[in-house]
């Protein structure tokens, strides 16, 4: 066990060059005019042009500009923005609120998926099996372009039942509404997978003799059938995690929520090089490192799997 | 083992989530203003230091920070503020400010001259690199602050300044500076009046030249209102009043800057009664905002241009006929109020009509819509057979070039394009390498309302934002030669003289100008957006 982690973080550190580099080179190809970008449509002068060109080595090429972000970064130095602000204080300033932002909505999502895909395994062919199944057509229909600015409309402007917006320190409250518009990303196919899966163990030999030597009907489902249905679930949680966390960007524009989402598009916006690579750096993490507790949870839930 | 309690796991992964999740909402501070203070959107400021801020936003926030040394009367003509008298001398050349006495700091120390000098001397400072930087151009020894690489994109490097103080600017006493410009300048009274000529105190550097670590988040100005705790990036700046303010006092006790990334998701709080006022109301609300604000739904003027330009470097458009032809199939006034919901007013001159100076319809025939003439100017002069405007499609700009190309298509029967560019940088890119991109779709905002700040930038052999490379000699000397006149009066006469060069050549095409599309709250009156889309905030009053 020691070992495979170790094993798997030492991959992680060659994943995470390859990502930041692929990510700085991608940024480098979009790049046509960072400095115009950031004033927008006015002039920018000779004299401001050229020294924002040599304070950021903008007239370099990409392995040289790929280099000086790199040496910075080894010594803990993110760098700036092009708008002069130390990326390590964004990032410090934009996480948490996604964090909780993203772990509201996938509980949410979870216990959703997990109720309701019980339920309706259960009762296949009932009418809250199929109104279930209309309901998560729906969603994954509903794109959250979509999704987002109407559910602030409907709730926080016309009922008024949550605030309209969000802030960086926003109460619990005040992250429901665009947690659960977030939740709708990914709540369908995790009920689906529930569903599915648990329909699938149902018809099991062990649930048959679970239930043939007098168990509860209860304690066969949650604890039988659920434990060996949850891999597929665990999977797609691990994953959705870092989907919602990048995919936040609607949500947080919508519901003006200043975290990781925001200052992306923000980035990819003002052709801002290093503060995109230093998101999408974290953002690569969080990733990987959801990847490793995913398959580190899998030998918690079935004990037949093993790592060496 | 940890096979043996994957439910003890899970609960716990679930609790730590829950956890993160609720923690820090123990600060659920209501932004909502409360007693005598207001809550103002803006987006996030990219810079607060006067001298590097020309955004509108940055310059909402400075507006309270700080007491210009000039404003504006109603008749646009600059009026002394901060500053007790502007004089000048040797014809237009050297300009003397006295300030007022008393005034201080939020931080207590005295207003001087030589605040003044030192923020403007670190503005022009060229590896300062500050945004605002080429307002200072005109005063002499600029050029020694900014000295050019000689060969553009070439190896060489360019040199070092030598000296980082303008030598045009000189302190007489603790109250008095003079300010001695390159070539005279009868208007530079207007100028001063941006807040890029904001003085900073002695606590804003940390040596000579250089500011202080953090001074941009705890801004200390001259103004009616002092920073209440820092500039909290992307969410909010609070200010509250300066209580040994000596200027014009201000109705409210203070200002909540609250800032958003989206301005739909300030318009909904703005419907809530959540914000006070929102300057801009988006595009994508005005169909609904008559409706949901009423009354408080208001527009103001403002010195929004926009215009079509002719590359002239394209021989099909350089018959100034062709170019007349197209203008004259344009019908604006339609555009104005079918595309933008009357958020725009059609516009027939080359500046806008805040600036003194302004005539109304200076461009004339040409600028009248009448397709019938247009079509027969267009074939007289063999306009070309199909007509393209580009336009950046980050700017929401496609549905009125659209319905321009379906105008001209209508009016000249001939073929029109609207052709995208995924941003401005690339549009200008192609402009200057000289490839065929059609028409151009532009704007302006002004800096200072003077008509000079439309005919230089825009229409200038040398103007910063003349991408389409038209120049006449005829032109350029009358705006030089109105910005050297002895009186204000005389600088306009020649400038319009200059405007009439425009509607003979019609270099561009003027269809639009800007207007503040603004709403407030229940809670506030009195609500003024000025031509600079701040909020006036002297008048500004709560309903309490």
């Amino acid at each position: 066990m020691f070992r495979y982690i170790v094993r798997r973080l030492l991959q992680m550190i060659l994943t995470f060059f390859g990502a930041t580099f692929v990510v700085f080179a991608l940024m480098f190809a979009n790049q046509d005019d960072p400095v115009q970008a950031l004033a927008g449509e006015k002039p920018v002068s000779a004299s401001l042009r050229e020294a924002l060109t040599e304070r950021y080595h903008l007239d370099e090429g990409l392995l040289s500009q790929y280099w000086y972000y790199m040496s910075n970064l080894l010594t803990g130095d993110l760098g700036e923005s092009i708008s002069g602000r130390e990326i390590g204080t964004l990032l410090e300033d934009s996480w948490p609120v996604t964090v909780r932002l993203s772990l509201m909505a996938l509980v949410i999502a979870a216990a959703l998926a997990l109720g309701a895909g019980v339920w309706s395994a259960i009762r296949r062919g009932s009418v809250f099996d199929n109104g279930i199944l209309a309901f998560t057509l729906l969603l994954l229909a509903l794109p959250i372009v979509v999704l987002a600015p109407v559910a602030q409309w409907i709730f926080g402007m016309e009922l008024g039942w949550f605030p309209a917006t969000a802030s960086r320190n926003a109460s619990f409250y005040a992250l429901l509404l665009p947690a659960l518009v977030l939740a709708t990303t990914v709540v369908a196919t995790q009920l689906r997978v529930t569903r599915t899966s648990v329909a699938e163990n149902l018809r099991a030999d062990y649930v048959r003799t679970a239930r043939a030597k007098g168990l509860a009907p209860r304690r066969v489902i949650w604890v039988h059938v659920l434990r060996n249905s949850l891999i597929p679930l665990v999977t797609l949680i691990g994953v959705d995690l870092g989907v919602l966390m990048s995919g936040a960007l609607v949500t947080e524009g919508v519901f003006n929520i200043p975290g990781v989402g925001s200052k992306l598009a923000q980035g990819i916006r003002t052709e801002d090089g290093p503060m995109v690579v230093g998101f999408v750096s974290v953002l690569v993490i969080v990733f990987l490192v959801m990847n490793l507790v995913v398959d580190l949870l899998y030998a918690a839930l079935d004990p037949r799997i093993r790592y060496e | 083992m940890l096979g043996k309690r994957p439910w003890r796991m899970a609960a716990i992964a679930a609790a730590i989530s829950l956890l993160v999740a609720g923690c820090g909402s123990g600060d659920s501070e209501d932004p909502t203003a409360a007693g005598n203070t207001v809550v103002i959107g803006i987006s996030e400021p990219q810079h607060l230091l006067p001298t590097n801020a020309t955004d509108s936003s940055s310059a909402q926030v400075l507006n309270s920070l700080f007491y210009p040394l000039v404003t504006f009367d109603a008749e646009k003509n600059p009026v002394e503020v901060a500053a007790e008298k502007i004089s000048v001398a040797k014809g237009n050349r050297v300009w003397t400010i006295k300030l007022k006495p008393g005034f201080t700091f939020h931080n207590g120390e005295p207003v001087t001259a030589q605040n003044y000098i030192d923020a403007w001397n670190y503005g022009a400072y060229k590896p300062n690199a500050q945004g605002g930087g080429y307002f200072f151009d005109r005063i002499a020894g600029y050029a020694d602050l900014n000295p050019l690489d000689p060969d553009g994109d070439g190896p060489e490097k360019a040199a070092e300044p030598t000296t980082n103080k303008m030598s045009g600017l000189k302190k007489i006493d603790d109250l008095t500076f003079q300010v001695t410009l390159s070539a005279p300048f009868a208007s530079f009274k207007s100028v001063i009046a941006y807040s890029v000529f904001f003085p900073l105190p002695k606590a804003a550097f940390s040596s000579d030249g250089v500011i202080a670590k953090g001074f941009e988040e705890n801004l200390i100005g001259n103004g009616p209102f002092k920073m209440k705790g820092s500039w909290v990036h992307d969410d909010k700046i609070v200010v509250e009043k300066y209580a040994d303010f000596k200027g014009v006092v201000p109705k409210v006790d203070g200002v909540t800057w609250k800032i958003y990334g989206d301005q739909m998701a300030a318009y909904a709080d703005l419907v809530d009664n959540n914000l006070d006022v929102q300057t801009t109301i988006p595009t994508d609300a005005l169909a609904n905002a008559p409706a949901d604000l009423g009354e408080r739904f208001q527009k103001s003027e403002n010195s929004v241009f926009e215009f079509i330009g002719f590359p002239t470097f394209l021989p099909q458009y350089k018959n100034p006929n062709v170019r007349k032809a197209i203008s004259m199939a344009i019908n604006r006034e339609e555009i104005a109020s079918q595309i933008f919901l009357g958020s725009r007013t059609a516009a027939k001159s080359f500046v806008s009509p805040v600036v003194s100076g302004y005539r109304e319809n200076s461009c004339g025939e040409p600028c009248e819509y009448n397709p019938t003439k247009a079509r027969e100017l267009y074939q007289q002069n063999g306009g070309p057979k199909e007509i393209k405007i580009t336009y950046n499609v980050d700017g929401g700009h496609k549905s009125w070039v659209d319905a321009t190309c379906n105008q001209i298509r209508a009016s000249l029967q001939v073929n029109c394009i609207g052709e995208q560019e995924p941003k401005f940088a690339v549009m200008q890119d192609k402009l200057q390498k000289h490839q065929d991109i059609g028409l151009i779709r532009l704007g302006w905002i002004m800096d200072y309302p003077l008509m000079e700040n439309y005919l230089n930038p825009l229409y200038g052999t040398n103007g910063g934002s003349n991408y389409y490379g038209w120049s006449s000699a005829a032109f350029d000397t009358l705006v030089k030669e109105g910005s050297k006149a002895a009186t204000p009066e005389a600088s306009i006469k020649k400038w319009q003289e200059a405007e009439d060069i425009l509607a003979e050549e019609m270099p561009v095409i003027p269809l639009r100008y800007g207007q503040n599309v603004y709403g407030y709250s229940e809670r506030v009156t009195n609500v003024e957006v000025d031509l600079f889309s701040r909020v006036n905030l002297y008048e500004l009053e709560t309903l309490a």
